[in-house]
């Protein structure tokens, strides 16, 4: 098991990394009101067949060939079932595929999010030719960061692995999201 | 809300310097395993830790990337260090505090921190 949401994200969205995604669009939405925690991870890259949905809910299979088990969809469907929440899993192949899960936010069993900006944080940096959508939403409050954005201002000659541009997307993401649970009632 | 038009500022400033990072057969390059394997011993600070200090110090010819399964899950969080014409050196078991004196010893300063590599653990 991981022991954050955040890192059930990441793990995820490596995958759509993987499937050769031009767009990932990820959101995290905490919902008071209806006791909720909803992560959805979308993307835009090859998808899989029918067949291939039903097996990577099963934890003993992998594409991969360095060992027979993969468990990073199975421990994120895991980690949200125990709180009694959802999940499911969409794909097409050629198209993309959709993941999201819904976590009961007051289950004892509910993990924390964790380091969110962390998660992001190292996806767009190290993975500076895929698109990403982050929206972290929090009841009313919302913010979200966009790469294309990003990309259309410091142009394609700068990396966002360089000293000033990385530590601002850090510090965007930290103190935005900050800024909205602090609204709220604190950190999830 | 800290708004994306610092970012304009940020590229003024930047634009002269670009063109410094290349990517050539001088690179040592430093691989970090982030799998569920890798992300679930903890390979994500480690990653932050390592990007942040060669941001830093400006350590030109280091390049960090992440990989997907080494076959050693047992042994991670794991860091690669290839140096150009040089064996790999293979790290296991590592923590943010282990990566970053990896870092000092080998990557800058060219010695093997044999405690850590897998070939010691395994023993």
């Amino acid at each position: 098991m991981m022991p954050e949401i955040s890192l059930n994200i990441l793990d995820v969205a490596e995958n759509s990394v993987r499937a050769d995604a031009k767009l990932i669009e990820i959101t995290v939405a905490i919902c008071t009101k209806e006791d909720t925690l909803t992560v959805l991870i979308k993307d835009d890259g090859c998808g899989m067949s029918v067949q291939q949905l039903e097996q990577v809910q099963d934890p003993f299979f992998t594409t991969r060939t360095t060992r027979k088990v993969g468990l990073g969809v199975p421990f994120l469907k895991q980690a949200a079932e125990m709180t009694g929440g959802g999940f499911e899993i969409t794909s097409e192949a050629g198209k993309g595929t959709k993941v999201e899960s819904v976590f009961r936010l007051s289950h004892i069993d509910r993990m924390p999010l964790g380091d969110m900006s962390e998660t992001i944080y190292t996806l767009v940096v190290f993975n500076e030719h895929t698109h990403f959508r982050y929206t972290y939403s929090y009841d009313e409050r919302v913010f979200t960061l966009d790469t294309r954005e990003m990309r259309e201002i410091v142009g394609e000659d700068v990396s966002f692995s360089q000293r000033e541009v990385s530590l601002f997307i850090k510090d965007y993401l930290v103190e935005n999201k900050k800024e909205v649970d602090d609204e709220n009632g604190g950190k999830i | 809300m800290k708004s994306l038009d610092e970012l304009k500022a940020i590229r003024e400033k930047v634009q002269g310097t670009i063109g410094m990072r290349y990517e050539g057969p001088e690179q040592t390059r430093v691989v970090i395993g982030m799998a569920t394997c890798g992300i679930a011993a903890g390979a994500r600070p480690i990653l932050a830790a390592v990007a942040q200090m060669v941001q830093e110090e400006h350590l030109a010819n280091v390049n960090v990337s992440q990989t997907g399964c080494i076959g050693l899950c047992q042994y991670e969080p794991i860091l690669e260090v290839m140096e150009p014409g040089k064996d790999k050196v293979t790290y296991v078991n590592m923590t943010p505090e282990k990566a970053l004196e990896v870092m000092r010893m080998h990557v800058k300063g060219g010695q093997i921190v044999r405690k850590y590599t897998v070939g010691t653990t395994q023993k």
